[in-house]
């Protein structure tokens, strides 16, 4: 997935960069990533746990940029926890479903047979449910630890991986350069690895953008409902849900987390977009 | 001669399912140092032939009879890891199409590495050997082909860097598969010029495979002329090109326009289309085309009988004509 320098053609970074979406994308994901690194290195203006019994639901201010809440908790310092730990949670979510995804669904795709049927079946099986209901089920029966909330979002997006791997390998499994390679006895591991993974990694890291902004609405989502983090931690959805009844007359309560989703979401889709654009030949001509 | 370095005995391929015969009773031998053509039209087996060789014919087409001798060792016995060392390394293949069969995402020099590689230990040697792979096929400015992708070169600059990829371990037999169908012209001179060279330089046996008479008639020592799936005929190239003696070969001789021909006469053909080998049955696959035909023709399969200097598989060979 990261053969990107060796994989492509020269000046990838130069096609992202003529996409707008692509750029807007790459600062709002930047912006994001930085205010999670202030929360993970502990860069925060208060601590985000940290109960104030004087400043309960205070709005906006110099001392609490985004007010606070009913326990007169800090709200950016607990966005910005949030967002760390929403982050982490997908971002560990979406590397072990594309690894273990794009491990089989290349596998699938090359050896065929027995294999393919039995790992498109799978994945099709887990296709069957709803994204949030089947996390919503995994995570209630694992745990609430991230952990237990990375690996039930993981289950649920590793058939999406397993798809958008498969099907190009099928496709360039059939070229004349892999018929080539065995024709000049290459190793099937060299050939899968070297000569097959590189000509599939487009659609896989498009794929891997967008996952990770449907992971964090996941992972918002179940601890909307309760599973996943647990209060006092905070979580962007933990807190939206809290928020809820708050915020007819304490709006900031609510619109702070609910923006950052927003902005995190939006961020990445774009970035997918952008990436999506820079690998695209026919755009790239263009 | 000696003995052969690949002898290929009553070899028989078909598909597996629903077994339909592609292959039948194919036998012929390539000495050290000796070029093979094998012609034939779409489908007589040529190219299933050359894949058989190699160990790679595709999925549900398997070898259902015969022998494969490579050097002595019986190709359809070893273990496909032992088939995979000796592809590449001892018998190596120009594929047909340059502009698909190199990895478009990989350097070139990388993908000559590769080769070296896939069989051996690569050592600090093995950055010479690719640029002299390289040079010796007649690709200028070696070290920014290197550092090139397949997209920035021409056909023909590809199909020469195919070329080094299939000789830069020596093999000893290299499989070309009409390695310039898909070149111009005047490319196509060059690259027929450059393999031929190779081989000489090397002494290498070679097979060419190719539709085309006139593409092979100075390449190669011996030819075999294939149809529906049987060599119908085989032998020197002089013998072949002055004394046919099986009718398809003599349509395809006839076949071929000439620069002498200046009564702008129009090109002769065989009537008819290529018989299904799965179809042909007890008789002379030919038959329903040939001149000659006669009862037996349709009755009874023709045996290849003759020596390497001349073969041919007919009831009524075509007398020399003198």
């Amino acid at each position: 997935m990261m053969s990107r320098k060796e994989g492509g053609t020269k000046g990838g970074v130069h096609y992202y960069l003529q996409s707008t979406s692509g750029i807007i994308g790459a600062i709002l994901v930047l912006i994001m990533v930085i205010g999670a690194l202030c929360s993970a290195f502990g860069w925060l203006p208060h601590d985000p746990l940290n109960q104030n019994v004087d400043d309960i639901l205070k709005g906006p201010s110099g001392k609490y940029w985004f007010g606070t809440d009913q326990f007169g908790r800090d709200i950016f310092s607990r966005t910005l926890d949030g967002l760390r730990r929403s982050l982490t949670v997908s971002i560990v979510a979406v590397s072990i479903a594309a690894s273990i995804g794009v491990t089989f669904g290349i596998l699938g795709g090359y050896l065929g047979k027995w294999f393919d049927m039995l790992v498109t079946r799978l994945s099709d099986v887990i296709f069957a449910f709803p994204a949030i209901l089947l996390a919503l089920a995994i995570v209630s029966s694992l745990g609430n630890s991230w952990i237990d909330t990375a690996f039930s979002i993981a289950i649920v997006y590793t058939p999406i991986f397993i798809r958008v791997a498969r099907g190009p390998v099928l496709a360039v499994k059939e070229m004349d350069y892999v018929k080539v390679s065995r024709i000049l006895g290459y190793s099937s591991p060299r050939i899968l690895l070297k000569h097959v993974l590189p000509n599939v990694t487009a659609p896989i890291v498009v794929q891997t953008a967008l996952s990770l902004s449907w992971a964090i609405l996941t992972e918002s989502g179940l601890s909307f409902l309760g599973l996943g983090t647990q209060p006092p931690d905070a979580s962007l959805g933990l807190m939206v849900s809290d928020a809820q009844s708050l915020a007819a007359f304490a709006w900031w309560t609510l619109v702070f987390p609910s923006l950052f989703i927003t902005i995190v979401v939006v961020g990445l889709n774009l970035v997918g977009d952008g990436l999506r654009d820079a690998w695209d030949p026919a755009r790239r001509s263009s | 001669m000696s003995t052969p370095l690949l002898s290929v005995e009553n070899l028989a391929i078909s598909t597996i399912q629903d077994p339909r015969v592609l292959i039948n009773d194919v036998t012929f031998e390539i000495y050290e140092g000796e070029a093979v053509g094998v012609v034939g039209e779409s489908g007589s087996g040529k190219t299933l032939t050359a894949l058989s060789v190699l160990g790679l014919l595709p999925r549900g087409v398997g070898v259902t009879q015969g022998s494969i001798k490579y050097n002595g060792i019986d190709l359809n016995a070893i273990s496909s890891e032992e088939m995979r060392k000796i592809r590449g390394s001892e018998i190596s293949m120009v594929y047909q199409d340059p502009m698909t069969a190199l990895n478009p995402v990989m350097k070139l020099g990388k993908q000559l590495r590769e080769v070296i590689e896939s069989h051996e230990k690569a050592d600090s040697s093995t950055d010479q050997r690719v640029r002299d792979a390289l040079l010796e096929v007649g690709i200028p400015d070696v070290a920014r082909a290197m550092e090139s992708y397949p997209h920035e070169f021409s056909g023909g600059m590809r199909q020469r860097v195919m070329i080094a990829m299939a000789l830069i371990l020596s093999p000893k037999l290299l499989i070309a598969d009409e390695p310039t169908t898909a070149l111009d012209v005047t490319i196509q001179q060059q690259i027929l010029a450059l393999v031929s060279e190779e081989r000489h330089k090397r002494n290498m046996s070679m097979l060419w495979i190719t539709h085309d008479l006139g593409v092979v008639a100075n390449l190669v020592d011996r030819l075999i002329v294939m149809y529906a799936g049987r060599i119908v005929e085989s032998g020197t190239v002089k013998e072949i090109f002055t004394n046919p003696q099986h009718p398809y070969t003599y349509g395809l001789l006839s076949s071929l326009p000439t620069t002498a021909d200046k009564d702008r006469k129009r090109l002769t053909s065989i009537a008819g289309v290529p018989q299904k080998p799965w179809l042909v049955g007890q008789s002379c696959a030919f038959a329903p085309r040939c001149f000659k035909a006669a009862p037996e023709c349709s009755s009874t399969i023709p045996q290849l009988v003759g020596t390497l200097e001349k073969s041919v598989s007919c009831f009524h060979p075509i007398e020399a004509n003198i």
